[in-house]
């Protein structure tokens, strides 16, 4: 299992969604990926993403005007 | 959304494309100002939410750096404004073409409806998408079809074109009908209000930015920006950008190392940035004018931070500028 980062500071959506969606693709199932964002669209917006395509939201957290997705990529 | 549902209902595995050319309206500026978070409307992304709701795959493609071709120089005009219409269809319709060639699909759905605005669906120009797109008899339009020469999906047989629908005009009834009859009771804003080309303000700053840099072309920071703060250009070498409250300094903040910035620590006030070349005079002007739009605006004299690109700083005194004093046509 692999762990990588994305930083995604001072995007906005849907540019997180974007880079996430591209990133996940050069990623094998059951990986994870931390998406650093600061805008909080993010957080209805990966989550749906992640929903729609089949991938999980393990955490969601904030703090600092940051908004931190973790995600493990599905099948 | 119903274009899909029609489809769907016949049995047709359907998956969105939603492209992004920088101008989307979605999100961006309620994600960027603190007053908007607090709107009852839900902060979220409508290609997302519909996809969801239909239960579909979506695929949000890039075309920031493609679409600048599109806007710059649009073979059909710009629509009221600076919204290039049916060249942006044209080619969303194009890359639609590439992307079910590349991903196997058979052919490509709108929600096109002859005679709803924008004006880029009469039924003039229903062929001239199809044809100057590539797509041809590969682009289907279910809300109207009737209305419309066979494609290839009916002639094939891969849908039944009884099925499908030949509403026309501009009232959103039948869709309103339609989608109580499918169930669905929220929807998204209709067609127009998604892209910031059709709106005359946005277009204004996009104008007065091509003319400042003597060029059409522009980065994705460049239209960002647009969408963000007070924009006063008081010389025709500089423009100001001031943050019109918290979240939009914030925003402003991150531009910091590519824009001289401006701040009042004697008061509290606006972030504001130079986009242009200051000399010492423009700078005082520049100072005096963002000094207007802090707390202490009634002060004889208050003190503004310039930051430079390198993060260097220093102190300017200033007066602010009285309303009066910032002229009608600074306003971009």
């Amino acid at each position: 299992m692999n762990k990588e980062t994305l930083n995604a500071r001072r995007l906005l959506c849907p540019l997180p969604v974007i880079r996430t969606q591209d990133r996940v693709k050069h990623l094998n199932t059951g990986d994870q990926l931390e998406v650093i964002c600061t805008d909080p669209g993010v957080m209805q917006d990966i989550p749906a993403w992640c929903r729609i395509n089949g991938h999980k939201v393990l955490e969601i957290k904030s703090g600092n005007h940051e908004y931190i997705i973790i995600l493990e990529v599905g099948v | 959304m119903l274009a899909a549902k029609i489809v769907m209902e016949q049995g047709v595995h359907v998956e969105g494309i939603n492209f992004f050319t920088g101008f989307c309206v979605e999100g961006h500026t309620h994600a960027i100002r603190e007053n908007d978070k607090a709107k009852p409307k839900p902060n979220r992304n409508n290609a997302l939410w519909v996809a969801e709701q239909l239960g579909i795959k979506l695929h949000i493609v890039d075309v920031i750096e493609e679409y600048k071709k599109v806007l710059i120089n649009p073979k059909h005009g710009y629509g009221a404004h600076m919204n290039p219409c049916l060249d942006c269809k044209i080619f969303m319709v194009n890359k639609a073409k590439q992307w079910i060639v590349e991903n196997d699909f058979d052919f490509i759905i709108t929600g096109e409806v002859i005679g709803q605005r924008p004006m880029s669906q009469t039924k003039s120009k229903m062929p001239i998408v199809s044809k100057q797109s590539g797509a041809d008899d590969l682009l289907l339009r279910p809300m109207c079809a009737k209305n419309l020469p066979l494609t290839l999906p009916e002639i094939e047989g891969w849908v039944d074109r009884e099925k499908l629908h030949g509403i026309t005009g501009r009232s959103r009834k039948p869709q309103i009908t339609m989608a109580k009859e499918f169930g669905i009771e929220d929807y998204s804003q209709p067609a127009g209000g998604c892209c910031f080309l059709t709106d005359k303000y946005y277009s204004a700053k996009l104008v007065d930015l091509w003319k400042s840099h003597g060029h059409k072309d522009y980065e994705l920071d460049d239209v960002m920006l647009l969408k963000v703060g007070r924009h006063i250009r008081p010389k025709k070498n500089f423009k100001l950008i001031i943050a019109r409250e918290e979240g939009e300094g914030r925003f402003l903040e991150g531009y910091k190392k590519e824009f001289i910035s401006l701040h009042c620590s004697s008061h509290t006030g606006p972030l504001a940035l130079i986009d242009g070349s200051v000399s010492a005079e423009d700078l005082y002007l520049a100072a005096s004018v963002v000094a207007r739009y802090g707390q202490g605006r009634n002060a004889g004299q208050v003190d503004i931070n310039v930051t430079d690109k390198d993060g260097s700083e220093r102190k300017l005194q200033v007066k602010p500028l009285k309303n009066e004093e910032i002229l009608k046509e600074w306003y971009v």
